[in-house]
């Protein structure tokens, strides 16, 4: 509803005309300073379509004189980060593993930056806490499958198990029901007999043991407690990869097992792998 | 359409035929900033004070030479904390956070003490303000006292008031370009170096210095000058006493704070009514004290007439008090006609009662003991400010873990904070756990007892790792409470730290 504009004494202005249920609009003029600011925004904006980034074209967009790009200015600061880290990790490449540990400042570094490669490298199969999963194992605990020693830790990292690395770490334990080494009775014998290791509880069935002196003692040894050198895990302990349940047991010794771990000599660089080395050791189980 | 009446000018006032007081200055205006002059919508109006001389005129030279010097000579202070820690009495410092003020010291996880300073000077402002009014806005406030330091340059440059108004009118001559430049150029001069002597709270003064005439600072410091230099340049030289009455929320509080008894810049218009022109020898009698020359008006600096009363405008800079009491001295009246006062003091004139200052009231007596609390508080606290602090964080993820024996080990970062300006070594103890075996990463030297010692450079904080492992027979409950001592070698002060053992549900 429109009326011809009112004067309004008290206010010294006149009304916009409009009107709704008796109430009336003053047609009160801008502050000044609030049309200064939008007439400076807008300069703004031309000048910033000049200088930055900003219209969508087909296949492009408008580059801006200034020639500014997000991208650029991460890869720089990426740079800087590198550049900031050579310090460290040029004293890094140069002393040995030991000495890493004992020095006061270059292990807080490997701490610190072990534990943000461990998380975007490691922690998708040993978890953010690197206490492992089923088939991935604990890196906090004191069970090594190939030696918690510092140089065997840098040893794994580097060539990984199972990897493309031409030193990687492999065993092989043979699938014993599909090679036909033994038959199904004889490996639930041998899986009774590998729970009693760590179960004083069960007791063995008679002639367990002399299929396992025969079939597994070679790589696991007599006692059962492993061999780092094979990568054969101590079967004595109450720490399991995969289960310690007859049923996984009979399916490990009848399948085997064979979990892959990648070589990350050359995805990450020698500096890194040491930082690396040392955070793993320093969770509590290094040797 | 209908038709607009006349527009709202201020009256003009005519220049009146009697010629009084020949000595006595006058003149004919009307107040720029009245309020019923003001509107939203117009251009400011520009002011142009009168320099006034007399008590309070000095006062405020005083209170402007010593803010001023405070303000940009206090990051030259040096004060020795020893090697390794800055010099700098008084220092901000970002990059190592910490905050250094003479003899204190505060890292950030003390930032309370800074929030009880706030707190403090908060009560202190309502405490002057209860008393005298608007003490702080009138002497004391950056924005005052930048503003009469511009006015004295735009004075030095430009002349006294009228010779002002004359060149704001002038059309554009070689003389005032000249006269306009050189002002600017000293403004900007001024702001510049206010700028600049901000950054010095943040860095070490001397340093810097060097820096920034090497062309060779950080950025952000030259970003801090510059944003600075354009804000003292604005408010101080333009914006001024719109700052005031529009932008600062101050004047539209401290209205709660005020009484009766408080007292304020006030005209006393029981004395100066009715107000008129008066000649020499001429009667005092049947008539006020107030002679009309308006010189309150032309020294105000928010352009305001103190006679209409109190007004949110009205920062009580009392230059307007030695303005009239220069002219009642000529004209041979007594003081005072606009001072300060209270307006219980205007009742008790009216009823012919003796005036009085009544400073101490509940209301003040309430702020200064608040003050007492607070102020003690924040004292207690610092003068027993401990040197060590401990924090003991349980590892999470994992929560235990399981080693191949069946024992349990927990991890823990035990975080020591030393704040006290010498290295200092710490022993490690546990206690509350019968059987248990420790080991520190990266800590190899023991004490007799065969506890880690773990070495804390000064005023630093170490973090180290520890892993407990405790035989499964001991775990009787998957938490069990124990201590962490954390014990100073060289003054054996102690750190009591309780945190848990947690292993599988048993």
């Amino acid at each position: 509803m429109s009326n011809e504009p009112e004067y309004d004494e008290i206010t010294d202005t006149y009304t916009t005309g409009h009107e709704w249920d008796g109430v009336k609009e003053l047609d009160t003029p801008m502050p000044r300073w609030w049309l200064w600011t939008l007439y400076a925004t807008i300069i703004w904006a031309v000048g910033y379509w000049i200088a930055m980034p900003t219209w969508p074209l087909i296949s492009d967009y408008s580059k801006g004189v200034l020639g500014y790009s997000q991208r650029d200015v991460v890869a720089a600061q990426l740079n800087e980060a590198k550049e900031a880290r050579k310090v460290y990790s040029e004293k890094l490449l140069s002393a040995d593993l030991a000495t890493i540990e004992n020095s006061q400042d270059l292990l807080e570094f490997s701490m610190a930056s072990g534990k943000a490669v461990f998380g975007d490298n490691c922690a998708g199969c040993h978890g953010s806490g690197a206490s492992g999963a089923k088939g991935y194992p604990n890196l906090n605990d004191d069970d090594w499958l190939w030696g918690g020693s510092l140089d065997e830790i840098h040893e794994t990292i580097t060539v990984g198990i199972r990897g493309v690395h031409e030193d990687t770490r492999l065993s092989d334990m043979p699938a014993f029901l599909t090679d036909e080494f033994l038959d199904e009775g004889q490996i639930k014998d041998v899986a009774a007999y590998v729970i009693a290791l760590s179960d004083k509880s069960v007791t063995p069935p008679a002639g367990s043991s002399e299929i396992y002196q025969e079939n597994c003692a070679a790589c696991h040894g007599e006692d059962a407690t492993g061999n780092k050198d094979f990568g054969a895990p101590n079967l004595a302990d109450s720490i399991w990869l995969f289960g310690a349940d007859q049923q996984t047991l009979i399916s490990t010794i009848s399948y085997s097992r064979k979990g892959v771990m990648p070589s990350w000599a050359g995805r990450l660089d020698p500096a890194t792998i040491k930082a690396l080395a040392v955070y793993v050791h320093t969770l509590g189980g290094g040797e | 359409m209908a038709k607009k009446p006349q527009n709202f000018e201020p009256p003009q006032q005519a220049a009146k035929p009697i010629v009084p007081h020949a000595d006595v200055e006058r003149a004919a205006v009307d107040a720029v900033n009245k309020s019923e002059y003001r509107s939203l919508y117009a251009a400011q109006k520009k002011i142009h004070p009168k320099r006034a001389k007399g008590t309070f005129r000095t006062i405020k030279w005083w209170v402007m030479i010593v803010t001023l010097g405070i303000y940009y000579l206090s990051p030259w202070i040096r004060w020795d904390r020893g090697p390794g820690i800055p010099d700098q009495a008084i220092l901000v410092d970002i990059t190592n956070s910490r905050f250094y003020f003479f003899f204190i010291e505060i890292w950030p996880q003390e930032v309370y003490y800074i929030t009880g300073l706030l707190i403090l000077a908060a009560i202190a402002l309502f405490l002057v303000t209860s008393t005298a009014g608007r003490i702080w806005c009138g002497y004391t406030c950056p924005q005052t006292v930048w503003v009469d330091l511009f006015l004295v340059v735009e004075r030095f440059i430009e002349g006294e008031r009228n010779a002002r108004i004359k060149l704001d009118k002038a059309p554009w001559s070689w003389s005032k370009l000249a006269k306009r430049t050189i002002k600017h150029i000293i403004w900007l001069v001024i702001s510049v170096l206010t700028g600049g002597a901000w950054v010095f709270y943040m860095n070490d003064a001397p340093t810097l210095m060097a820096e920034l005439i090497a062309f060779d600072a950080p950025l952000t410091t030259y970003f801090w000058i510059a944003l600075l230099t354009f804000t003292t340049y604005i408010l101080g030289g333009f914006a001024r006493e719109q700052v005031c009455t529009y932008m600062c929320p101050w004047p539209r509080i401290q209205g709660v704070m005020m009484d009766n008894d408080t007292l304020s810049v006030m005209y006393k218009e029981d004395r100066g009514e009715p107000r008129a022109p008066h000649k020499k020898g001429d009667s005092w009698e049947g008539r006020g004290d107030c002679v009309q020359c308006r010189q309150c008006v032309v020294v105000c600096p928010m352009g305001i007439d103190i006679r209409d009363g109190m007004q949110l405008e009205c920062i009580q800079c009392s230059l307007c008090i030695d303005a009239c009491d220069e002219v009642m001295e000529k004209i041979g009246r007594p003081k005072g006609l606009i001072a300060y006062d209270s307006l219980a003091n205007f009742d008790r004139r009216a009823n012919n009662e003796p005036e009085k200052i009544q400073i101490i009231r509940p209301r003040t007596l309430f702020y200064t003991l608040l003050i007492i609390i607070v102020g003690g508080g924040i004292f207690y606290g610092l003068m027993n400010r401990a040197d060590l602090d401990v924090n003991v964080l349980r590892d999470r993820n994992p929560l235990y873990v399981h080693l191949s024996s069946g024992d349990i080990r927990n991890g823990y970062t035990v975080k020591i904070l030393n704040k006290s300006h010498d290295i200092r070594t710490f022993s490690l103890s546990i206690s509350g756990l019968q059987h248990y075996k420790m080991n520190v990463v990266g800590i190899q030297e023991k004490t007799a007892e065969g506890l880690p010692v773990i070495e804390v450079g000064r005023d630093r904080l170490r973090s180290v790792k520890i892993y407990l492992t405790v035989p499964k027979e001991d775990l009787t409950s998957d938490s069990i409470n124990f201590t962490i001592t954390v014990k100073d070698l060289g003054s054996d002060s102690i750190s009591e730290n309780v945190t848990s053992f947690k292993g599988p549900k048993t």
